[in-house]
């Protein structure tokens, strides 16, 4: 996973709530077996509009996606998360995710960052004003910035380490397997196992 | 201070807790599946990693597999490889899988289940949101992704930070007509699409321990459809009932020192949840979707919402658009509503007693003119449950398809989908655009609301026949 430190770029507002996974990438886009080649799924059904926010040209190259509250609800599709980061965004910024969505973008190195609604909005009607308009997301210093604002956000601090290492989750764990297999030799015999297959 | 039942379960499988980490939580058992696992398996490879208990793992085939002329090889070369993926990654890493064409192949939630392999006080995990099923035994059971897959394939465990505790109070006894999906439907109107966020539900009342296995699963099941990753009911005599005779149910002494441990997964009296809810049961009617999320929902004999009344702009406004892409009108009652499609099937609803409640209604009728019907068992052996039974001839008499298991039309990931502008009756769980096929719409129903939708070609329950 690539380190995530800091992030300046520009931004695409996606002025909707609940935009489900179903809606970041069908599941008709699900059967490629590899990590790459999701972007051309990402919102496919609303990108048929010319009018969505995202074929309109000022907003070509953002890097930084703002959207509506519980964005990410819906299904466990880390595919939602890849096509993301695909198409080229490092960040999301909402006022609510869904918690499958958001564990599974802090895992593949997708930032999101919750902030309140009404900065949301805020970030929402400058970048429409002007839609050049730089933004950083500042992982070290746990803030978003643009123009004078400088909004504080919250995130967990193991995570955040995690993050801005670029830290293997499993090899993490994998450090204190003697730990697993100390919890292993005490498991109730009644526990069912799979195999072998009655 | 006493503790809740997911904290009980929650505190029996933490492998290792360290100030300013999440608990290492130990996984009891993981289902795996074609769509979610194959980057997972690839990421095992390419670090040299092997899968540590494959004797607490299974795979079934089920989001990508067709309905019909399963003895002939997948149609579409895509859905073909990721079938091929799956089965070459059980063999490679010594899995036990269960493929289109075994009995034992269906929907992982249902398959679980029906071979005793989900038990009370387990933790269960897999790469899909419905995981939370199978709280309905009193297990700590969530969707993941597969970044998490394939941490659970080489560790058997997973970080986790606790969530908060949420009870869910149904007390009374629900009006004929009234099944477990009125019920959750019911519950993610009032705490909406996020209202569960971060939280575990725990089911409780005398209308929750009054449903069977079936019913309680269903409910679960939908827990995260209102923002909940898992969701839970304490186990009972039931639920021990239900388990005695599957396959991989405890045997002898381990059976009575397993029954004595499940009757521990209780809640404490004085223990106390982070939040709290009650519904009345008597409240509940038949209810339905007439939006593009689950949390737009309403009781059957209403009329379609008019946004303007709705207080809340961001409400307000994706109610405007829900119903433009619904192509309905505000005030129409829903029982004029023309259906084209019922689908009758999904982890949600369809397991042997949903097959039977909806023949129940059919026998001896004929579906609607223009109106068309997929059945559609939760698993092969449902499916054969159901033929023992003479449901399938119900059901095929009646003019609705009989078809093999599968995910099917709840996603519309196998040729099972809605065509644009096509509108369904489904006894799924999601409602979103787009999700039973490109421009379909979706309305959420129980199994009874989807059959007598089927009898009269419009928005029904029974008590309309």
């Amino acid at each position: 996973m690539d380190k995530f430190i800091s992030h300046t770029g520009t931004v695409l507002p996606l002025r909707r709530t609940n935009v489900d996974t179903d809606q970041i990438i069908p599941a008709v886009y699900l059967k490629r077996v590899t990590k790459s080649g999701f972007e051309d799924g990402l919102f496919s059904a609303w990108r048929v509009d010319p009018d969505f926010v995202m074929n309109q040209p000022q907003h070509k190259g953002a890097t930084i996606l703002v959207a509506g509250a519980d964005f990410g609800t819906g299904s466990s599709r880390e595919h939602a998360v890849w096509a993301l980061q695909n198409y080229g965004f490092k960040v999301v910024l909402s006022s609510r995710f869904a918690d499958i969505f958001r564990g599974n973008s802090q895992k593949a190195g997708l930032l999101t960052v919750i902030i309140p609604q009404e900065k949301i909005e805020a970030l929402w009607d400058a970048v429409e004003a002007n839609p050049a308009l730089e933004v950083t997301v500042d992982l070290d210093a746990k803030n978003v910035r643009f123009g004078s604002e400088v909004i504080a956000f919250e995130i967990d601090d193991y995570t955040r380490w995690r993050l801005m290492e670029g830290l293997d989750d499993i090899g993490l764990t994998l450090k204190n397997i003697a730990d697993v297999d100390a919890f292993e030799a005490k498991r109730p015999s009644f526990k069912p196992q799979t195999l072998p297959a009655r | 201070m006493g503790k809740t039942l997911s904290e009980k379960i929650w505190v029996d499988h933490v492998v290792r807790s360290a100030a300013g980490e999440p608990d290492l939580l130990y996984i009891d058992l993981h289902l795996i599946h074609e769509v979610t696992s194959p980057q997972a398996f690839d990421g095992l490879r390419l670090a040299g990693r092997k899968v540590r208990r494959p004797d607490l793992t299974i795979a079934t085939e089920d989001h990508n597999t067709p309905t019909l002329n399963i003895d002939k090889p997948i149609a579409d070369p895509v859905s073909k490889l990721q079938i091929d993926t799956l089965r070459n990654n059980a063999k490679e890493f010594g899995i036990r899988i269960h493929s289109l064409g075994d009995i034992d192949q269906g929907i992982v939630h249902v398959v679980g289940p029906q071979l005793g392999i989900t038990q009370p006080g387990m933790t269960i995990v897999c790469g899909d949101s419905h995981t939370s099923t199978h709280g309905a035994f009193g297990a700590l059971a969530f969707g993941i992704g597969t970044s998490q897959v394939e941490h659970v394939l080489a560790t058997q465990t997973l970080p986790q930070s606790k969530p908060k505790t949420m009870a869910i109070n149904v007390e009374g006894t629900l009006k004929p007509g009234v099944t477990s999906k009125d019920i959750i439907l019911a519950i993610i109107a009032q705490i909406g699409t996020g209202g569960g966020q971060g939280y575990v539900l725990e089911y409780r009342g005398s209308a929750i321990r009054a449903l069977s296995m079936e019913g309680r699963m269903t409910i679960c099941n939908m827990s995260i459809e209102a923002g909940a990753r898992a969701g839970l009911i304490a186990p009972d005599e039931k639920t021990f009932e239900y388990l005695k005779s599957k396959p991989h149910a405890p045997q002898g002494a381990d059976w009575d020192a397993a029954v004595e441990y499940w009757k521990t997964l209780q809640s404490d009296a004085d223990a106390t949840f982070d939040h709290e809810i009650t519904l009345k049961a008597e409240d509940i009617s038949p209810f339905i979707t007439w939006g593009t999320n689950p949390g737009q929902g309403a009781p059957l004999d209403g009329k379609v919402p008019n946004p303007a009344d709705i207080a809340d702009a961001e409400d307000r406004g994706a109610a405007e658009r829900a119903l433009v892409y619904m192509g309905l009108e505000a005030g129409t009652p829903f029982k004029n509503i023309k259906i084209d499609t019922v689908f009758l099937g999904s982890c949600t609803n369809g397991r042997i007693e949903d097959l039977r409640a909806a023949a129940d209604v059919l026998k001896g009728k004929k579906i609607a003119p223009a109106t068309r019907m997929l059945v559609v068992p939760g698993s092969a052996r449902v499916r054969l449950a159901a033929e023992a039974e003479g449901l399938d001839k119900v059901f095929l008499d009646f003019g609705a398809e009989w078809r093999q298991a599968g995910c099917s039309m709840c996603l519309g990931m196998n040729p099972d989908q809605l065509a644009v502008g096509e509108r369904s009756a489904s006894t799924s769980n999601r409602n979103f655009e787009g999700r039973q096929g490109k421009g379909g719409r979706t309305h959420l129903v129980s199994p009874l609301v989807a059959a007598a939708t089927a009898i009269r070609g419009t928005l029904s329950s029974p008590a309309d026949l």
